[in-house]
């Protein structure tokens, strides 16, 4: 019989749904957050969460099925979101700027 | 109870409570600083979970680099007094019925999905190591990696243009 490779602990103790769980209940718990809030940085904190949600999805099956792709892909959605968040806060600075709030009930003039 | 197990569901408990602080709490710092928190939990799931570079990668980029940027805009905005007010009780039961049914419908999922499991004899433990992770982003995604640079460019170009005060424009 072929000895089985050094397998982290977690892997085997642990069923891949507890991650699909853990991940769905953080994203939910951001959608809520983007719902509930109106200050807009917190807002911004709630599309993180979302983005880390899957990010840790992506990082479980990646671990689970020994496939690095999905481990890059993580890598590329830390990048997107660093350049996102760099962007987002220089609207925000410049709406505050602006308007003197952040709130984002008061930025309804787009409304038609 | 095995202390790897009990060690998960600790960490998985003080993600998910550090995440509903974020919502929940009033200010602003207060957020960032659970949000904070909140990625350094999930650092230790990708450490439990042999990812020790995304780990890295993730206390430098996140904890390290995003949270310091949503700090600094926050105390420059200087609105730590500033209590938001809440929006009304129908938005809020509105958003929880939102997300409680998406909670719902994704768990009925995967309650009738396989998800499958590791495969014992060909698992890799060496996949979240710097080595084979940089043999497939160098080798497979070299454009993707190039381009994320043009993005950088142009995040960077497009955050210092809007920023930037016009004349006549007040300061702060």
């Amino acid at each position: 019989m072929i000895q089985p490779p050094a397998i982290p602990e977690i892997i085997q103790l642990i069923p891949l749904k507890s991650y699909l769980i853990l991940s769905t209940a953080l994203f939910v718990i951001g959608i809520i957050g983007v719902l509930t809030r109106r200050n807009a940085i917190v807002i911004f904190m709630s599309v993180e969460l979302m983005l880390n949600s899957v990010n840790l999805l992506l990082i479980a099956f990646s671990s689970y099925r020994s496939d690095p792709t999905g481990q890059v892909f993580v890598f590329f959605i830390m990048a997107v979101a660093a350049a996102e968040v760099a962007v987002g806060l220089a609207i925000i600075v410049m709406i505050y700027r602006n308007t003197r709030t952040i709130d984002i009930n008061f930025l309804k003039k787009l409304k038609g | 109870m095995n202390p790897t197990l009990s060690f998960f569901y600790f960490l998985s408990f003080l993600t998910i409570l550090s995440a509903i602080m974020v919502v929940v709490s009033r200010s602003p710092i207060h957020s960032v600083l659970y949000l904070i928190l909140t990625f350094f939990c999930l650092s230790g799931h990708y450490i439990l979970l042999n990812a020790q570079f995304l780990a890295a990668v993730n206390i430098i980029v996140y904890a390290g680099a995003i949270m310091v940027l949503f700090l600094f805009v926050i105390m420059f905005l200087n609105m730590k007094e500033e209590e938001e007010k809440f929006r009304g009780n129908v938005t809020k039961i509105a958003a929880a019925i939102v997300g409680g049914t998406i909670f719902i419908i994704l768990f009925g999922a995967y309650r009738k999905t396989q998800v499958g499991t590791y495969n014992p004899y060909e698992f890799k433990s060496q996949t979240g190591m710097v080595e084979s992770l940089g043999m497939v982003l160098f080798r497979d995604y070299l454009l993707p990696f190039e381009l994320a640079s043009v993005l950088f460019l142009i995040a960077m170009v497009g955050a210092v243009m809007l920023g930037k005060r016009e004349i006549g424009e007040r300061h702060f």
